[in-house]
């Protein structure tokens, strides 16, 4: 089985640490797996087959199971991020006030769908159901920081000055 | 052991059952037929293709029969006009899903889906259908998985985890975009939790899962060894 | 910690806090992003100036009015400054022992805030929810610690059962009712478990609950649990609600250490733990079995009702599933009596609402009111009315399982009741405000997708429905439809709100049934003369 090779010969990322822990705490226990994949994701950014059969493997787990798990999360990542993430909320109140518009712009001018990567490697786009902050409509997330309640013309400014395109 | 034994009433008739039965179960029994395309005796039934949907009285909700326990003095109505519409309505609904052309299909003849198209006089698909781009894999030495003629009944599933312990079919994603799947989404025929027995393609209602070699309308999937199963294997653990 | 040492830690924190003659108040929401870097302006500001004794700067949580925000409070004087920016540190800080500011005060009798009931929201952004001692301090635990002492399990489910508190999560299951039903169920082992999943996108409530007055919802938990007889609980937050979830965190921590969770609460005989658990992304967890699924550590599909959770639930023992909101309303209830809350709100809609209203409306952001308050009051009076010089179109309650309600329903009284009557439902709380501008095709399309993607994929019609009238509302919406679409797009809804598993595809047909009912002329306007229907062949 490929989660038995795993086993011997262990990788010996220190980042692992932190995954083995989150099992650990939750005793190995099936109801781990969720949390561990958090942990994983955190560790290493996303979720690749050997990560995935590793844990299927320190938890007991058919590898099936754990892949079924991760591919239902939109939270789980199976690919590599970017070196930047553009996250565009499309939550309810970001929708009427015209998120979708953002999109469309962002898939005109960097030809960038929501889960994307550039070519290069520097930027990801990510659709975002909702971060809570309804009030700030239209939301956006560079890299994490949330910019909110501008118009189209100034979030695409914004979006262009963050990634080094200048207008 | 001994469940007490309820009486009730299913479509005017006055039947009894175990207290641990369901509706499907007694049904059956009886000589009533209710339509079904996940359920499989022998294996968890999971309410899932909503076939065998049943009305019963002083409930404004409909209820699957495969998971509602039977109780005292229930009514139930397995057939009406609007229980034949909404049964109706699901098939087409499956048709559309995927891609199934049972012209060149290897279970023309003898696929559980097809039959329900025929019982409930099914000649066109009133759904616009998706014809969603699936692939085909033949990676595996003996079997074929072809996900287009696919209705994720999940029976390929469960008869892998709970009867052969396998567990190698899984479900990944969600929604329209859900799809069997064999270990971290392997070729089958590079999955190493397979045991190869071949117990998931007996259980496939469609011609999704097949032996290799068979042209149309040769698939016959073999049933009975599930029950036996089973049966033999609460035998074997006493 | 008993009774004696909570009342003596509330005390002796007073005291601290009355030390100081002034009290600034930083809303560190996520919605009020910029926070730290005016809290940073301030604290160099107190320093420079050597105020460090005589002002206490304090992170709060949510003010409510994100719209104008960042919020600063401060106290006494209850002024409110709105749009602050660190730039405005020196002159905040010079003001405080004479006028206030008056370029970024807000009105003091301004409706927004005037006309609401805060119960839930009592607290926001009025103590500090890294700080246990501020909740504390303000009264908190001490329900907690009453009734332990001397309240019996049953004592408490009946004050909730004559409260009237009905679930704030959506349904409005009655909430004593549920507890009964726990308490009742044999089982040694029974769980609470708090829905923090939420999921409606449009609704920060119990985002800004939970990041404003975290020890509330612990508090109410651990009350339910002793009622409930449960010794283990979960709560369920979504991942994307970082800040919420550090603050649960170190709030979990704090009441540990202060025996308030964990072994003999309060010195009394009593245990019980609590863990967090993070959802991954998955509105349907917010249905109560696929919850439990997720917790389970499995895919978040919901399992067939019966067995309800009250008696089958988490690893098949009993367990009592509310949301956040609604733990949130427990101490108070139970501090106050059951009478001081159901005097408040309609015959069958007791107490106070948190929504978060947001969408074309000026003062976006979280208001709490009495239940029974009409849609124009919360929407024109509170809220502001429409910006831009627009108008109002209809208000779509309940999210992705909710409706819209036309102008003509405007003086509705808010209710569960009154809601479900116009097609719609109360909800978790979510209130957009739509204006003219809008097509309600185009929302609808959009709820349909989010439904769409969101199905788990189990059933038939929730799976191949949503997508099939998502289809058809595309239809709609590119002026390509038939009549015959109509129909089918009428016979589809009807499919999937009575054949689904569960409730994300019982619901998901509302918001195309409700805009069928009220803005149908927007679907006939799209309606093209038939063309020959192309059929396709099995």
């Amino acid at each position: 089985m490929p989660a038995q090779e795993s086993i011997e010969s262990p990788p010996e990322d220190t980042r692992w640490q932190l995954v083995d822990r989150t099992m650990q705490r939750l005793d190995h226990r099936p109801e781990a797996l969720i949390e561990t994949l958090h942990a994983a994701q955190d560790a290493f950014g996303y979720l690749d087959s050997a990560t995935l059969a590793r844990i299927a493997s320190r938890l007991r787990l058919p590898p099936a199971k754990v892949l079924g798990v991760a591919t239902f999360y939109n939270h789980f990542r199976l690919k590599p991020k970017g070196e930047h993430t553009l996250s565009v909320c499309t939550g309810t109140a970001c929708h009427i006030k015209g998120n979708d518009r953002i999109l469309a712009w962002m898939r005109e001018r960097y030809c960038l769908a929501p889960g994307d990567t550039t070519q290069d490697n520097r930027l990801s786009l990510v659709e975002v159901r909702c971060v809570g902050a309804c009030a700030l409509a239209p939301v956006i997330l560079t890299d994490g920081a949330i910019t909110g309640k501008k118009s189209f013309a100034e979030t695409t400014t914004i979006i262009r000055e963050w990634l080094d395109d200048a207008p | 052991m001994s469940a007490p034994i309820l009486t009730l009433t299913i479509d005017g008739r006055q039947v009894s059952g175990l207290a641990s039965e369901t509706v499907l179960q007694v049904a059956k029994e009886n000589g009533i037929a209710i339509p079904t395309l996940c359920f499989l005796e022998g294996l968890s039934a999971t309410g899932a293709c909503r076939l065998c949907m049943v009305e019963i009285e002083g409930s404004p909700r409909l209820h699957p029969a495969c998971v509602t326990p039977i109780q005292e003095g229930m009514t139930v109505t397995t057939d009406s006009k609007r229980l034949f519409g909404y049964r109706r309505a699901i098939v087409q609904l499956l048709f559309s899903e995927r891609n199934h052309v049972c012209a060149v299909c290897v279970a023309n003849g003898h696929c559980e889906l097809q039959e329900l198209a025929r019982a409930f006089g099914i000649d066109h698909i009133a759904f616009p259908c998706r014809h969603p781009a699936l692939e085909v894999d033949a990676s595996h030495s003996r079997f074929v998985l072809d996900h287009n003629r696919c209705v994720l009944c999940t029976r390929c599933v469960r008869v892998c985890g709970e009867i052969e312990g396998a567990h190698t079919w899984d479900v990944k994603n969600r929604g329209i975009r859900i799809q069997i799947v064999a270990d971290l989404d392997t070729p089958w025929g590079a999955a190493a939790t397979c045991t190869g027995c071949g117990k998931c393609v007996h259980v496939c209602p469609t011609g999704a899962l097949a032996e290799k070699g068979k042209s149309m309308a040769e698939m016959r999937q073999k049933r009975p060894f599930l029950p036996y199963l089973v049966a033999n294997r609460a035998e074997e653990r006493k | 910690m008993h009774r004696e040492e909570l009342a003596a830690l509330a005390a002796e924190h007073q005291r601290h806090l009355d030390t100081f003659a002034h009290h600034i108040f930083v809303c560190a929401g996520l919605g009020c992003p910029g926070n730290e870097a005016i809290v940073a302006a301030l604290r160099s500001e107190i320093a420079e100036r050597q105020l460090q004794d005589r002002v206490l700067l304090r992170k709060a949580g949510c003010m409510g009015l994100c719209a104008l925000g960042p919020i600063v409070l401060i106290q006494p004087g209850e002024i409110a400054y709105h749009t602050v920016s660190p730039d405005d540190a020196a002159e905040i800080v010079a003001s405080l022992d004479r006028e206030p500011v008056a370029r970024l005060r807000l009105a003091p009798d301004l409706p927004f805030f005037a006309r609401q009931h805060k119960n839930v929201l009592a607290l926001s952004g009025r103590i500090d929810p890294e700080e246990i001692r501020d909740y504390i301090a303000a009264g908190g635990y001490a329900a907690l610690c009453t009734a332990l002492a001397t309240m019996r399990p049953v004592d408490i489910v009946r004050c909730i059962q004559e409260s009237g508190l009905r679930g704030r999560g959506g349904a409005g299951y009655p909430t004593g009712l549920k507890w009964a039903t726990v308490a009742k169920a044999p089982g040694d082992k029974k769980y609470v478990i708090c829905n923090g999943d939420e999921g409606d996108p449009g609704a920060f409530m119990d985002r800004s609950i939970l990041e404003s007055t975290p020890h509330a919802v612990l508090e109410g938990m651990i009350i339910a649990a002793y009622a409930v007889g449960a010794s283990q609980g979960y709560i369920y937050v979504r991942a994307e609600y970082p800040l919420a979830i550090k603050r649960l965190r170190l709030a979990i921590r704090e009441a540990e250490r202060r025996n308030l969770l964990g072994h003999a609460i309060c010195g009394l005989g009593f245990d019980f733990t609590l863990q967090l658990r993070l959802g991954a992304g998955a509105f349907v967890c917010g249905e109560e079995t696929a919850l439990i699924e997720s917790i389970e550590g499995r895919r978040g599909i919901p399992r067939p009702r019966p067995p309800y959770p009250a008696e089958k639930g988490l690893w098949s023992s009993p367990t009592l599933i509310n949301n956040v909101e609604t733990y949130a309303n427990i101490p108070r209830i139970v501090e106050r009596g059951p009478a001081w809350f159901s005097a408040l709100g309609t015959e069958r809609s007791k107490g106070t609402k948190v929504f978060a209203l947001t969408g074309k409306i000026r003062h976006a952001g979280l208001v709490e009111v009495p239940m029974g308050m009409n849609l124009r009051e919360i929407i024109f009076d509170i809220g502001g009315g429409i910006p831009d010089g627009h108008a109002f179109k209809a208000v779509q309650t309940g999210g992705p399982s909710g409706g819209c309600i036309p102008a003509e329903f405007l003086d509705t009284p808010v209710s569960y009741e009154s809601l479900n009557e116009l097609g719609s439902i109360m909800g978790s709380g979510g209130m957009i405000v739509i204006d003219e501008t809008s097509s309600m095709i185009d929302v609808v399309r959009y709820f349909m997708e989010f439904c769409m993607e969101e199905s788990c994929g189990k059933c038939v019609p929730c799976r191949v429905g949503t997508a099939q009238v998502h289809r058809l509302l595309t239809r709609f919406l590119e002026h390509r439809a038939t009549a015959a679409d109509l129909a089918m797009l009428e016979d589809l809804c009807d499919l999937m709100k009575h054949a689904s598993l569960c409730g994300l595809g019982q619901s998901a047909p509302n918001p195309v049934l409700s805009t069928l009912r009220y803005f149908r002329q927007e679907y006939l306007d799209r309606i093209v003369p038939a063309e020959p229907a192309t059929e396709e062949q099995a």
